[in-house]
């Protein structure tokens, strides 16, 4: 685990809102050279402090009006395989996120599609037959803030 | 603003791999890398890209439980969805607040150290929020998929 002091935490907050800027930008608003900046940086990524970096796009631009989540329940836990039902909902490009939980469901599924419509048609065709697939609850999505964190 | 295919191959290479350099980008999307940053350029102008976001990995950091918790809120009071989402800002462990039509009202994404330091939060933090009618909670065990990936 890797130790982070006030200088560290404020690079990460920084770069978790902007990771464009330039490590010149940034040692300037927090008084370091850009040198000393680069290396803290780099010792960031060296130490796993951070898992990578999203581009941040408007859906809605591109046409892509609605985000549901979805938590699927699956039916036959034993006969299928998790692996194949992972592969499977993995594969679907309208799925941004699979992630497997404990409590209520089995699964968490971030779906995008172009509309409701086009949602029904991914559900359909796409989510209801994957392999031991059961209950699935959808809740469209209104709004979504993401927060700094405990840095 | 109207995409054509150039501009939809480079936003899917982009979103793929972030971070990667214009002319690597350029390569991979079979375009020249002046056409791919002009390309860049007017995607950003028309309010497409927003911006990149450095990724923390909080389980590096020594935060190892991740927990998406569910509420249902007592919508006879008008002000509850404003009052839940102003107390909830103020919890510095929660990292997403995200806001449904279904039969969840509000998710938050809440991390904590370890189960005793998540049993804190929870008693202390989050059954503190006001109006909560329900509330549920979905322990994450693995992210298999996280991207920002479109079917351009």
């Amino acid at each position: 685990m890797i130790d982070l002091d006030e200088t560290d935490r404020a690079i990460l907050r920084a770069l978790a809102r902007d990771a464009g800027q330039s490590a010149g930008a940034l040692g300037r608003a927090l008084g370091l050279s850009q040198p000393a900046t680069w290396r803290r940086v780099r010792r960031l990524h060296d130490g796993g402090a951070v898992r990578g970096r999203r581009v941040v796009v408007d859906p809605a631009a591109l046409g892509f009006g609605v985000t549901v989540f979805l938590g699927v329940k699956l039916a036959t836990r034993g006969r299928v395989s998790l692996e194949d039902f992972e592969r499977a909902a993995t594969a679907i490009p309208e799925v941004q996120t699979v992630q497997h939980v404990l409590g209520l469901f089995d699964y968490r599924l971030r779906v995008v599609a172009r509309d409701i419509a086009d949602f029904e048609r991914v559900l359909r065709r796409r989510i209801l037959t994957l392999p031991g697939v059961g209950q699935v609850e959808a809740n469209v999505l209104l709004s979504e803030e993401r927060r700094p964190g405990p840095l | 603003m109207l995409l054509d295919d150039a501009d939809r191959r480079i936003l899917r290479q982009l979103l793929a791999e972030p971070g990667l350099a214009t002319a690597d980008l350029a390569e991979r999307a079979g375009v020249t890398a002046a056409t791919c940053w002009r390309r860049l350029e007017r995607l950003r102008e028309s309010g497409i890209l927003m911006g990149e976001q450095m990724l923390i990995d909080w389980r590096a950091l020594g935060w190892e439980v991740e927990v998406s918790l569910r509420f249902t809120l007592d919508k006879t009071d008008p002000r509850a969805f404003d009052e839940f989402l102003d107390a909830a800002r103020e919890v510095p462990e929660v990292l997403e607040i995200q806001t449904f039509l279904g039969r969840t009202d509000v998710r938050l994404n809440v991390i904590a150290r370890d189960m005793a330091h998540w049993q804190e939060i929870y008693r202390h933090r989050i059954l503190t929020l006001p109006h909560i009618a329900e509330v549920d909670a979905l322990m994450l065990v693995s992210t298999i998929k996280d991207s920002g990936s479109l079917p351009l």
